[in-house]
């Protein structure tokens, strides 16, 4: 025993933190793709004296869900119709999606892909013989935007060499931006409201997780764009291995949390995705489907996706079920079948596909295509690779499991979970689709993208980053009409710090009453708090402990768990900066995810069969619920509301 | 698949400005512990087995374990990054041994063209400033429902 209790982290948190103010037009709250490409974009319409300033909780060159690099570009339009695009994103996302938005994604995307390319991302080409080039060699052929051909695994995918995707990225944006206008290590953690009125944002406020220092910040308009929501479930792994999710495990539902307590609506936070990925090590499988053409088979040998049954049971959920790609959803509902009826394990017959593709190729052939399944894994999942190496598992002579994941909550991959934007003023967009900024939230001067954006799933890594772009104009623009009817936020300096830094007061007020500083009847711990947060969606809201399902009565238990919850965080503790920056995240957590089940629990259907399912309303009901769903939080109040918005359709089937 | 530091090799960054593990770890988990100066990871149930602090050390201190809780001993998975390309070296259980080698960028470090020149003339279009100047037209849907 070592008493006094100390806090374990390195950086010990104090009493009472330095206070650092800025006084900004434009404040960019994240690091990843989307606040990339808002930083390269902005300066270029931004008059000289406008003051823009980013804010990442990480560092630029590694943050975001494109850290670990990419293997693909799952969104690149080339010679296809936008209006295709819009087509299959809809289907993909059982119907009810915001068309106007993807379709505004699809017509930008492309320049942004350009730009990666001239910046030096290495992308895959087509030779005129049909051969796949590496994006080294393949740079002979010319580049996308001079007419080359990219190798397309699926119709919208095109292949990278992607290890430094985000590195290069941000090199872009850092340079465009300037480093004096961005600060890394701040996690800003709560968006504040105009004094003289409320419905607009006028500033923020956070801390760095490097030294005691709670920064205060005024500004005119924002963006928030904070990825989305990881291990807000209980993960299929049960110790070290909670780490490795498939989505980046430090995504805390910031984005949606903090714009919900903004005053800002979400839409569609009843979706969630809960991909089918290599069992634990979550590899990614794209590659595998569409470029190996790799069959998944149950566990008694049987190919389930082509049998009589399984079209049957597509059928219930036509026209989504019967269109030619089978959406997302649908295929995990499929996998679930096999697994409840007792005929799991899933498993991908990888030494099967590599057979088959080396019936027409020669050594060295056979050999590029070994490299090109393990890059798949190195430049974007390396865990998975380590995973195959530790079980001697060689593609081509054993075969590996998958598996649908945990649930995530997400708006740019294929889910569409977010927060209820503005579309472009443009004559095709419906009224009730505009107020006019495009991609601005129902809190005026609050703007989002990448994961943000809800109701607008597949728009991937290059999308975040045009969409990043397209705000960059829409800020501005707001910046022009109305940043002089910015007054300031009402809350003191004093009153930030407090709110900022309290479990670090409740840590210091409490730590010396019992011997071991982890447990203590006064506080609880950021750790603790993060398993009982899992512990009870996993139990109640359709986590993976119940194939996920869940009904009307779990979700109300669940709803008096969160509350109890919410008053307990109040007294959450923190001894230290990295320790405060996980009391933070467990509360964005909280809110994210209560949004979430609160959306289900309102949605009396099952939209989507294999991400959840209500137990007491199971399969789809079009009449009542073809719409979105949205919610608002009031934090005086501690009230929710939701409602239904209408769906409009703009693009022809 | 946690990162670990090796005692021996790391430095703690002694000759540069800024601890690289420490600097680069997307989840804030590498630190430096000030009396030994050397780095460790605070916190391996929340690495995402990134590599960004793997690639990033100048010593070549940092590697990866597997997961505890499922992932058998003996393997490893080792970068080295280069200016251009990446190099792995991926060691199985069972004694196998594959080395891949994948490029990263066609450009040199830094030379990212992040034209500062542009300016973009009107702010109301809905353009992206590189479409504006390439004459770009912005498509609305033609086939409608």
């Amino acid at each position: 025993m070592a008493l006094p209790n100390k806090p374990v982290g390195e950086l010990k948190a104090v009493r009472e933190p330095e206070v650092e103010k800025r006084d900004v037009d434009v404040l960019i709250i994240g690091g990843g793709m989307a606040a990339c490409g808002t930083a390269f974009e902005i300066k270029k319409w931004a008059d000289d004296d406008t003051k823009i300033l980013l804010v990442d909780k990480a560092a630029l060159e590694r943050s975001g869900a494109v850290a670990q690099g990419l293997s693909a570009i799952n969104t690149y339009i080339g010679d296809n119709k936008c209006e295709d695009y819009v087509r299959m994103v809809r289907n993909d996302l059982m119907g009810i999606v915001r068309e106007d938005l993807i379709f505004d994604l699809g017509r930008h995307v492309d320049d942004s892909v350009h730009l990666f390319e001239e910046w030096g991302l290495p992308i895959w080409k087509k030779t005129d013989d049909n051969k796949n080039m590496d994006g080294k060699k393949g740079q002979k052929l010319g580049t996308l935007k001079g007419g080359a051909t990219p190798v397309r695994t699926g119709k919208w995918q095109i292949m990278i060499n992607g290890e430094s995707y985000k590195r290069i990225v941000a090199e872009a944006g850092k340079k465009a931006l300037g480093d004096d206008n961005i600060l890394e290590r701040v996690f800003i953690v709560e968006i504040l409201n105009d004094k003289d009125d409320p419905s607009r944002v006028a500033g923020a406020v956070g801390f760095s997780v490097r030294e005691n220092k709670v920064y205060i910040i005024n500004a005119k308009v924002m963006m928030c764009a904070c990825g989305g929501a990881v291990n807000i479930y209980q993960p299929r792994s049960v110790a070290e291995g909670k780490g490795r999710a498939w989505y980046p495990v430090w995504n805390a539902g910031s984005t949606y949390t903090m714009a919900l307590r903004a005053g800002a609506e979400l839409s569609m936070m009843e979706n969630r995705f809960t991909p089918a990925r290599f069992k634990d090590g979550y590899g990614p499988v794209g590659a595998w489907f569409l470029l190996f053409k790799a069959k998944v088979v149950n566990g008694l040998g049987e190919f389930y996706a082509g049998n009589d049954e399984t079209k049957i049971e597509l059928e219930k959920y036509a026209p989504y079920g019967t269109a030619a790609v089978t959406p997302t959803c649908l295929r995990n509902h499929l996998m679930m079948k096999e697994y409840k009826e007792g005929r799991g394990p899933i498993i991908m017959e990888t030494s099967k596909a590599l057979a088959a593709l080396g019936e027409t190729m020669d050594k060295k052939e056979l050999k590029h295509l070994e490299s090109e399944a393990w890059e798949d894994f190195l430049d974007m999942s390396v865990g998975q690779a380590g995973l195959w190496c530790a079980t001697n598992t060689e593609p081509e002579k054993k075969d590996s499991e998958i598996m649908p994941t945990e649930p995530y909550l997400l708006g740019s991959h294929s889910g569409c979970c977010g927060i209820w934007c503005s579309g472009p003023d443009e004559d095709w967009v419906p009224d009730s689709y505009k107020w006019g900024y495009n991609r601005m939230t129902t809190a005026k001067g609050l703007f989002t993208a990448g994961d943000g954006v809800g109701c607008s799933g597949h728009k991937f890594s290059s999308g975040s980053h045009a969409e990043g772009r397209i705000i960059a104009k829409s800020m501005l623009q707001y910046l022009k009409a109305e940043g002089d009817k910015v007054t300031g936020f009402a809350e003191t300096d004093q009153e930030l710090v407090d709110f900022v830094y309290k479990p670090v007061y409740n840590y210091l007020d409490n730590c010396e009453y019992t011997t071991a500083e982890d447990v203590n009847p006064k506080y609880c711990k950021p750790a603790g708090m993060a398993m009982r947060l899992m512990k009870m969606t996993n139990e109640y809201g359709a986590g993976t402990g119940t194939f996920y399902m869940t009904n009307g009565k779990s979700l109300e238990v669940l709803m008096d768990l969160f509350e109890m919850f919410r008053e307990d965080l109040e007294n959450v503790a923190a001894g230290d900066l990295h320790e405060l920056m996980r009391a933070w995240e467990i509360n964005h957590r909280l809110y994210t995810v209560q949004a979430h089940t609160r959306h289900i629990q309102f949605r009396e259907e099952t939209r989507f069969p294999g991400f959840y399912y209500r137990g007491d309303f199971m399969g789809q009901n079009d009449d009542e619920w073809f719409c979105f769903v949205n919610s608002t939080y009031d934090k005086k109040t501690n009230e929710w509301s939701l409602k239904k918005e209408p769906y409009h359709k703009i693009i022809a089937d | 698949m946690p990162s670990f530091v090796i005692a021996e090799k790391c430095d703690g960054c002694k000759g540069g400005d800024k601890t690289a593990c420490m600097y680069i770890c997307p989840n804030d988990l590498m630190v430096l512990e000030p009396n030994e100066m050397k780095a460790y990871n605070q916190e391996p149930d929340q690495c995402w087995e990134c590599y960004s602090c793997v690639k990033i050390c100048p010593s070549q201190a940092i590697e990866v374990r597997g997961y505890s809780d499922f992932v058998p001993m003996g393997a490893s998975v080792q970068p080295m990054m280069g200016t251009e390309d990446i190099m792995w070296t991926c060691k199985f259980r069972n004694g196998v041994v594959k080395r891949f080698k994948f490029p990263i960028r066609t450009t040199p470090e830094g030379e990212a063209n992040s034209y500062d020149d542009l300016k973009g003339k009107d702010l109301s279009s809905g353009l992206l400033s590189t479409q504006e100047a390439e004459g770009y037209e912005l498509k609305a849907p033609t086939e409608l429902a």
